[in-house]
């Protein structure tokens, strides 16, 4: 005969029967599977994990954080100057190519999950290393885009148009730079074996973050640069 | 109080002393409910062209559709990488509830606001 008996405050185990079954726990990960991929991590009553939870909450609350930058920017978009309006500094062909570096990268990320579900940490790492490095190039893009629009004298607070432009693509750029900081951390984690708890959910966080700039960008790069002010 | 027969634990009863050994990959089963890399690959390809599209749309005169095809292209993009590279369409439902529940506040209030300006008008 097998006893388990857990302290009632760990609420883990408290019953187990003469032929060795521990009935309430083989419920409790009975329900784990209901939901699929969320039977991992911490969990609440719900059954889901604590931590994505979390992040589904932040991105949604991020969603008002943009959504008020790209407002700002709507409004102010005609406000300027006779010279320096989008008109004469939008360089679409370049910024397409960013976009285009920028989606990629989100294919990159999720090929990083998937290597990290299927256990292969080395393709993982490598994965997450490319999305780092088309996240940097993409970075690289908008400092040089930056750049010549100063040159061609569009200053932070020249107009509303340039204010409203730099403050949303310029968050947007902080989200990303802070993105590639989460990546490189991520790699240098597995590499050393820090990560003590779930890899494969920690992976998916960082992803989930990763994917929600894109996401931004898909929006940014429409309704800022494509549709015509 | 806790009590351990170690020298009798079962698999099921070893998970439960150490659950960290078992959550610490993610379980087989789960895998089934994601794309292959083969399928991430062929919705990148997806997304590629929907913006190759967008790209090319803003040098053709489209006339009145214009905006309306670059809005439709553009929320199919966004759904396509919410829903499979960022998982929401095989994750659990609560998930889908308070990311999208953000995103239509936020849609409602700066629509408001915007109309309060009458940015629609001009």
């Amino acid at each position: 005969m097998s006893d388990v008996v857990k302290d009632p405050e760990s609420d883990a185990v408290d019953v187990v029967d003469p032929a060795g079954e521990v009935a309430a726990d083989r419920g409790a990960h009975a329900g784990d599977h209901h939901g699929g991929h969320d039977d991992h991590g911490h969990h609440t009553s719900l059954g889901l994990s604590n931590v994505k939870l979390a992040m589904w909450l932040f991105l949604g609350s991020e969603c008002l954080l943009f959504g008020g930058l790209i407002s700002t920017y709507m409004l102010y978009r005609n406000r300027h100057s006779d010279e320096v309006g989008p008109d004469q500094l939008w360089d679409i062909p370049f910024t397409s190519a960013s976009s285009f570096v920028l989606l990629m990268s989100s294919l990159t990320m999720v090929l990083a999950v998937s290597a990290i579900n299927r256990r292969d940490e080395r393709n993982c790492r490598l994965w997450l290393t490319v999305t780092a490095t088309l996240g940097g190039l993409f970075l690289a893009g908008q400092v040089y885009e930056f750049t010549t629009f100063y040159r061609e004298g569009l200053g932070y607070t020249d107009s509303l148009f340039s204010s409203s432009f730099y403050t949303l693509t310029g968050f947007h750029g902080a989200h990303v730079a802070i993105g590639i900081i989460m990546l490189l951390s991520t790699v240098g984690m597995l590499a050393k074996g820090r990560i003590t708890g779930d890899k494969g959910e920690t992976v998916e966080m960082v992803g989930l973050y990763w994917h929600f700039v894109d996401v931004v960008w898909i929006l940014i790069f429409t309704l800022v640069y494509l549709i015509p002010a | 109080m806790s009590t351990v027969d170690a020298g009798d634990e079962t698999e099921l009863e070893r998970e439960v002393l150490d659950p960290e050994q078992e959550h610490d990959w993610v379980h087989d089963e789960d895998e089934a409910h994601h794309p292959s890399d083969k399928k991430y690959i062929q919705i990148a390809i997806i997304l590629a062209v929907i913006t190759a599209f967008e790209v090319a749309a803003s040098y053709v005169d489209l006339g009145p559709i214009f905006i309306p095809a670059l809005l439709g292209m553009m929320v199919a993009k966004f759904l396509i990488v919410v829903g499979f590279f960022m998982h929401l369409r095989f994750d659990n439902k609560i998930f889908t509830w308070l990311f999208y529940t953000g995103l239509i506040l936020a849609v409602g209030v700066y629509v408001v606001a915007l109309l309060t300006f009458q940015f629609f008008n001009s």
